[in-house]
């Protein structure tokens, strides 16, 4: 049997609950993981190990009392560096906020310690979420599990990384363009994209405010359904928020088995899609068949436009969201300045690294006079095309699968241009730009032992659905039982 | 490899208030034109008549109760200030 670390929350909430474990004992096994890993994984920017412990301490407290919180009760969970937790650093990978220690809860973290979590952990992120492979991290880069000459993705690597090498039980991660299941891709664990508005961004350092998602990472679909449950509903601190029913997520899994109408979205599987990973898709395509599912093609024809609408939408926001490290309240304060508002232009220079200013300088030009029309607005034109394009398939069928990444992770250092790396996230942004759920699920290897994933798109707000649909293929394939051989070694 | 000639890298960092070197100007000039000739082929989408969408789920005045509630402590909000007395944060002069 694997580790205690590389158990399901399912599997050890049962073990808590019977009193065959503590939090204690659970949280010292992850601690001594990640000590054993971290040298060759650095998927962590910093962790606070008598703080964990502590937590665990109370948590078992609680239980023996009989007061246990919730349906996370004494698991560890880690926290992308994005999200705040006080009196812990908030660093956004950034230089910007090297020494910043945030001075409240984001609404999930208030949530997942109401539901019993652990929090253990910084987990490290390309600069601000700005990247796909975390080697943007201002701190240094986080390798990939299964083969630590490779990327973990990005921008949440650190979150699938401490999964995928067992730092961890579950994680948290934020998805603007595909950062939640683009690096859940490249580990092979479940990742998922909420609905825009169904988990509050209190909280979250904003990149792209009308794209940015929270969501969890997790190694079964199960689990992430327990985590989702955990983080989702109406918060009055963002106004984005949507009030929706927020239903019995893991107990919707097992209700209904399809059969689902399926779509396969001819424009995700053309030109650049890995030979390897499509035959792992169709294989994908191929079971949901056999369990009696519809499957048909589908059009979205503005898929083409989605790489560049997001690229132009995304920037702007980060633009406007990023003018507030300006060096006076918090923050890296350069020394030196001649007056105030040099202090803000070399502050900034200091603070941020290359991708950060090469997306505001961009998204500050589609915003300005003179370009705003051509730029700015005609991207936000798109996005209602790329939106009814979805929209119109739903008409159709249930939900959608394609590829998550069209390629497996790539060596670090691999992809200098930043146009190339911003093609890695082909596939991911239409949801994105659309506000829909995703979700990605292993589902195979290449020949190199590289993991593939599975991308399921469903309905606005039909998480149960998604998440039902994707369990349907994870209960009967073991994909998920694999670890990387970082298991025996470490 | 292309440099848009629209896009004049000095105003924009100015907009901006980033300081930027030289070599950090002729790389993203280089780079940011590549990304906007990639980008230009959105001219090409018919979007007469259609609406933009701000959001994808638009939620709209959005009120909360006009009543008061605790805030951070003093101290606490300005715990990562980088420079305070007397319960303000110090800048650099701004008035002559």
């Amino acid at each position: 049997m694997a580790g205690l670390f590389y158990q399901t929350i399912a599997r050890l909430s049962a073990d808590l609950a019977a009193k065959k474990l503590s939090a204690v004992e659970l949280t010292q096994a992850v601690i001594a993981r990640a000590k054993a890993v971290e040298p060759r994984i650095r998927a962590f920017n910093s962790f606070d190990e008598s703080d964990a412990l502590a937590q665990a301490a109370e948590s078992d407290a609680r239980r023996a009392a009989g007061r246990s919180r919730g349906s996370l009760e004494g698991i560890p969970i880690g926290l992308k560096d994005v999200i705040a937790v006080q009196n812990q650093p908030l660093t956004a990978s950034s230089r910007m906020l090297a020494n910043f220690v945030s001075p409240y809860d984001a609404t999930v973290t208030t949530r997942l310690k109401a539901a019993g979590a652990i929090l253990f952990g910084r987990l490290n992120c390309d600069e601000f979420a700005m990247g796909s492979s975390t080697e943007n991290s201002a701190f240094h880069p986080t390798a990939n599990p299964w083969d630590v000459t490779r990327v973990p993705g990005g921008s949440s690597g650190g979150s699938a990384a401490a999964l995928a090498a067992g730092e961890a039980i579950a994680t948290l991660g934020s998805d603007t363009g595909g950062s939640i299941r683009q690096p859940a891709a490249f580990c092979g664990v479940v990742g998922l994209k909420p609905t825009y508005g169904l988990v509050s961004r209190y909280g979250l350092i904003a990149f792209a405010s009308s794209l940015d998602q929270i969501g969890p990472f997790a190694r079964t679909v199960g689990d992430a359904a327990v985590l989702l449950g955990a983080i989702a509903g109406h918060d009055e601190r963002d106004s984005t928020s949507y009030r929706v029913e927020i239903p019995d997520y893991a107990a919707a899994l097992e209700g209904r088995r399809g059969p689902w109408k399926l779509g396969i979205p001819k424009e995700y599987f053309g030109a650049g899609l890995d030979p390897e990973i499509g035959a792992a898709v169709e294989r994908a395509i191929d079971f949901y068949r056999g369990l009696g599912c519809e499957v048909r093609e589908v059009s979205l024809p503005h898929t083409q436009y989605c790489l560049d609408t997001y690229y132009i939408i995304a920037t702007a926001e980060a633009s406007s969201n990023l003018a507030r490290y300006d060096g006076i309240r918090y923050g890296h304060r350069a020394s030196g300045a001649k007056d105030v508002v040099d202090l803000y232009f070399q502050s900034r220079a200091e603070g941020f690294g290359a991708e950060v200013k090469r997306r505001i300088i961009l998204g500050t030009y589609v915003l300005s006079s003179g370009y705003y029309d051509a730029y700015y607005l005609r991207a936000q034109k798109v996005r209602t095309l790329i939106r009814r394009d979805f929209l119109a398939a739903y008409q159709q069928v249930d939900a959608l699968i394609t590829p998550t990444s069209p390629i497996p992770a790539f060596k670090l250092g691999e992809k200098s241009d930043p146009l190339a790396m911003y093609l890695c996230d082909v596939y991911t942004i239409g949801v994105n730009l659309a506000g829909l759920p995703g979700i990605s699920v292993p589902c195979g290897f290449t020949a190199a032992g590289l993991p593939i994933g599975l991308q399921l798109i469903g309905q606005p707000f039909q998480e149960a659905q998604l998440l039902a649909i994707a369990h349907a293929y994870e209960r009967e394939h073991e994909w998920s039982q694999r670890h990387p051989a970082l298991a025996s070694s470490g | 490899m292309s440099r848009n000639p629209d896009l004049n890298i000095d105003h924009v960092a100015r907009l901006a208030r980033l300081a930027l070197t030289p070599e950090e100007k002729a790389t993203f000039a280089q780079q940011l034109g590549d990304v906007l000739h990639h980008i230009e082929q959105l001219a090409k989408v018919d979007v007469s008549g259609v609406e933009p969408s701000a959001h994808a789920f638009a939620v709209n005045n959005v009120w909360q109760e006009d009543v008061a509630r605790p805030g951070l402590p003093v101290e606490q909000a300005l715990h990562n200030a980088p420079a305070q007395r007397d319960h303000m944060i110090v800048v650099p002069k701004v008035v002559e």
